[in-house]
Parts: structure tokens; C-alpha cells; sequence
């Protein structure tokens, strides 16, 4: 006899509880915490150096990195003077909190005032599992196209923060930059977003003094908590 | 590749269910899946029979009810087509659209067999 049993639940429910289980013990050791996602090549691995080198000097930074196969961005984050970890996927196309929560014990998060997650490089489904960080920051770049978050808009929510990269080839390409930040906003309607280019470094200065004021608002409200 | 992790979900969250209700077998699984959210149902198929084998979910049946996506004005509240894509109101001209559906993706029922407690 086959009976109907009700059940409603999220079917990535067993990752938001891992990803919540994160989040509390980044927010317990004050750690402000982004995970960085974007199609290969549109620069977050320039993005983490840049920021590194700048931010270097006054806080204490760790990266962890998922990656297909190799350790070649972890390499680069730890010459640019962070604590870095690398995750290798094995193929999977996406980090989940299962792997950021392994990685999170190769990291001393009490000495460590902002944690990057660089996610693997691929725009069709990290942004379906959330990694317990502050802030989902999606790394787009100008080459991509404009038209992509009405092409693929279930790639496209589930961001906080969009960081528009290469602007320096806006005069070569056909790419209205409202229009792409329009789509972004449907979906995802507290967006914050900063248009940049990691080559010339112009509008980085807004991207760092956001992650400061992250950190500081992190630490602010640990020692609120006590 | 990533329904492969959604797959891996499904069935923790339906053995787990079946479980509780003191079932032996599950026979089939109704998922509610939206137009904007990333499951692909065929790739699932594919997936399922392959981690079901030899759980109480071998030969079990994926029901897939998908939901359209839909958009409506922030500003005069009228519903909007995700399928225009100017994404903007048709009758007042607003650009504040909000996705009122289509990002859901749950598992709302399992069918089980076997006594229960």
C-alpha cells in the first residue's frame, strides 16, 4: 500500500545547515568573510592579488581556493602574502560548505580579519550553494556581454555584490553597462555594485574601502557580542 | 554536473523522511522545481538511477512540478513577463521589477511503502 508522506524542505537543505554552521564560527572569531564567484577569465584571481597587495599592510588576510585540479591560484594568493588553502574539487563544478568547512580547519581564523573564497570558476551553478559568508560577490567582466542576466537568470541571483571588471575595454566593446546592472538588480534587489578594472586599477579604491568597512563593522560587532 | 549534488540531497532528505515515517521503500518523489532555478530535471534522471541502486529508493520514480517565473512591479504592483526582456513595467513604465516566483526548489512529498509505526 503506498502512502504520501509530506515533506517541504529546501532540497539543499543539509548545505544551508552546513553553510549556517560557518557562518556562526566566521562571525564567532570576528572574520568578515566574501565568497568570490565568476566565469573563467574574468579576473578573480587579479581581483584577490590586487586586493592583497593593497590591504596587506593593515589587516590580516586568508584565501581559500577552489579550484578543478590544481594549486596554481592558491600559489598566487599566497606570493601576494596571504594565508592561503587550496581546495581541489575533483571535478565538481562548485565549492559547498561541506568543502569551505574542511578548508576553514587549514585556517587560523583568530588571526585573520577578512577570508576570500575564490569559488571555481564557472557562472552556471556556485551561486546555488551558499558557503556561510558575510557576502556573495560575483566577479563579471565586460567581455561577457550585457544581455547574460536575462540569458541565464538563474545563474545571476543569489548575489550581494557585483564588481564589473575590465571597464578599461569599454571602448572596444559593445557593452551597456546599465542595461547589465539592470538585469542584476531584478534579481537581485540590494545589490551593491562597483565598476573596475584590475589592469589599470581604476575604481578599486571603492572595492577596498567596502571590504575595510566590512571588517570593521565585523569586529565592531564581535566586541558588541563580547 | 552539479545535479549530481542536488541528486545526493534529494535522496538524504527522502531516506531521512522515509525513516521517520517507520517506511520500508520509496517509491516516488515530487519535487517543486522553478523556471529560475538551476536543476536541469533530465540530468537528475540520469543521476538518480545510479546513486538510488540498493537503498530503500532503488526504483524509485522523480515527479518534477516546475513553476514559471514571474515579475512584478515594485511600483504599481501589476505582473510583469520575464520573457520581455526589457524587464520593465508595460503599464507604468517602472525599471523596479521583483521575481515574486520561480526560484523555488523543494522537495514537497515522497510516496513510501512498507508498515507504518
Amino acid at each position: 500500500m503506498t502512502r504520501r508522506v509530506a515533506v517541504v524542505q529546501d532540497i539543499l537543505s543539509a548545505n544551508d545547515h552546513l553553510a549556517t554552521q560557518n557562518r556562526q564560527s566566521l562571525e564567532a572569531a570576528g572574520v568578515f568573510s566574501v565568497n568570490l564567484m565568476a566565469s573563467p577569465g574574468a579576473g578573480k584571481t587579479s581581483l584577490i592579488e590586487r586586493t592583497a597587495a593593497a590591504l596587506g599592510p593593515t589587516m590580516r588576510l586568508a584565501v581559500i581556493d577552489g579550484d578543478l585540479a590544481t594549486s596554481l591560484d592558491a600559489d598566487r594568493a599566497a606570493a601576494a602574502g596571504a594565508q592561503a588553502v587550496q581546495i581541489n574539487t575533483g571535478g565538481q563544478c562548485h565549492l559547498d560548505a561541506a568543502m569551505v568547512q574542511r578548508g576553514l580547519v587549514g585556517i587560523d581564523l583568530a588571526r585573520t580579519d577578512l577570508l576570500i573564497i575564490e569559488n571555481v570558476g564557472n557562472l552556471v551553478c556556485p551561486t546555488a550553494f551558499d558557503l556561510g559568508t558575510r557576502a556573495r560577490v560575483l566577479v563579471a567582466s565586460v567581455p561577457e556581454g550585457d544581455d547574460k542576466p536575462y540569458k541565464y537568470p538563474a545563474s545571476y541571483r543569489g548575489i550581494d555584490v557585483v564588481l564589473l571588471n575590465k571597464i578599461d575595454l569599454l571602448p572596444y566593446v559593445s557593452f551597456d553597462r546599465e542595461r547589465f546592472l539592470h538585469g542584476l538588480r531584478v534579481l537581485n534587489p540590494d545589490l551593491t555594485s562597483f565598476t573596475v578594472s584590475c589592469t589599470t586599477g581604476e575604481g578599486l579604491d571603492a572595492w577596498f574601502g567596502w571590504l575595510r568597512d566590512g571588517v570593521a563593522s565585523m569586529q565592531a560587532e564581535r566586541e558588541r557580542v563580547g | 554536473m552539479h545535479e549530481l549534488s542536488f541528486a545526493e540531497s534529494t535522496l538524504e532528505l527522502a531516506l531521512r523522511h522515509a525513516q521517520q515515517a517507520g517506511a520500508q521503500r520509496v517509491v516516488g518523489l515530487h519535487l517543486v522545481v522553478g523556471e529560475f532555478t538551476l536543476l536541469e530535471p533530465t540530468s537528475l534522471d540520469f543521476y538518480w538511477e545510479r546513486i538510488t541502486q540498493g537503498t530503500p529508493a532503488d526504483g524509485s520514480r522523480i515527479t518534477v512540478r516546475r513553476v514559471p517565473a514571474q515579475l512584478a512591479c515594485s511600483d504599481c504592483g501589476r505582473a510583469c513577463d520575464p520573457h520581455d526582456e526589457s524587464w520593465a513595467c508595460r503599464t507604468c513604465g517602472s525599471s523596479r521589477l521583483r521575481l515574486t516566483s520561480g526560484d523555488e526548489c523543494y522537495l514537497e512529498a515522497i510516496d513510501v511503502e512498507g508498515p507504518a509505526r
